[in-house]
């Protein structure tokens, strides 16, 4: 068989799940539900970096958002202990939501394909960039960038520690007497 | 395999999300709507990387950028989150009018 129908066929079958669990993750009515459906789309986001020959970012994708966000987000949904199945989680701009989300995305596809209609892209892997090449050139063009970002995650590791503490009065006591 | 599949798949997740960003009440359902738009950006951007092959990988490091600052953000925002809930007991979005003007 011929591999361009490969991955068109991969690309339509990964694309639905994609984007039905997208609609599932925001139309349900159960908050664990909607962040178990954003595994979905996001493991499915995976694949397709696979099909665009990056799999360092497919494997980045799947340890960072699917091992650590998903996980986040489970945690962050219980301890604000949101009432499961009972409570209306949207709000009354839906109608409006919906009509702005797809005018938005006629327009965005609409100039896309008038742009970009007719430009194929090369998926065979003879000279597809390697892992060994995104390490090379993070660490000698992107060092600046590289090293911003790490201050950016410590920053944000650390104000979160700080937002999220709850103050104890007892031990500011023990530290005044 | 045509470009545009790409690019109107991402566009159309974009589309999803800006949904479910002004349409869901809860704080974290927000969140995993801001989660699903920056996810369509990473396609875009791989998308444009496979095109672009002759210029090397730097769309691939984009994406690894905008994976690193969305996990700093869902990190900070689900802090605030807790903390909002700590001081009002609910993380509804439509409630938290008090610095409205």
């Amino acid at each position: 068989m011929n591999a361009d129908v490969v991955r068109e066929v991969f690309f339509w079958g990964v694309g639905a799940i994609m984007v039905i669990a997208a609609l599932r993750v925001v139309t349900t009515q159960n908050v664990v539900h909607a962040a178990l459906y954003l595994v979905g789309t996001l493991m499915g986001a995976a694949a397709l970096y696979v099909l665009l020959l990056a799999e360092f970012v497919a494997w980045a994708q799947v340890l960072i958002y699917v091992g650590a966000v998903v996980v986040l987000m489970l945690f962050g949904l219980m301890l604000t202990r949101a009432p499961i199945g009972k409570a209306n989680y949207d709000n009354s701009q839906r109608p409006l939501a919906a009509v702005v989300a797809a005018v938005l995305f006629g327009v965005m596809s609409w100039i896309l394909i008038d742009a970009f209609s007719g430009t194929e892209l090369e998926l065979a892997g003879e000279n597809a960039p390697r892992t060994q090449d995104i390490g090379a050139v993070i660490f000698s063009s992107y060092v600046w960038p590289f090293e911003i970002v790490s201050v950016l995650l410590l920053a944000a590791l650390i104000g979160a520690v700080m937002i999220a503490r709850r103050d104890e009065p007892e031990a500011d006591k023990e530290v005044g007497s | 395999m045509p470009i545009a599949y790409f690019l109107v798949l991402s566009s159309l997740l974009f589309c999803i999300g800006v949904y479910g960003v002004l349409a869901r009440q809860n704080a974290v359902l927000i969140l995993l709507s801001i989660e699903l738009m920056l996810n369509a950006v990473n396609i875009n951007l791989l998308a444009f990387s496979a095109h672009l092959a002759e210029a090397g990988v730097p769309g691939q490091i984009f994406a690894l950028f905008v994976i690193a600052v969305a996990a700093a953000e869902v990190g900070v925002g689900l802090a605030i989150v807790i903390l909002i809930f700590r001081n009002r007991q609910n993380v509804d979005v439509d409630e938290m009018s008090l610095m409205k003007w």
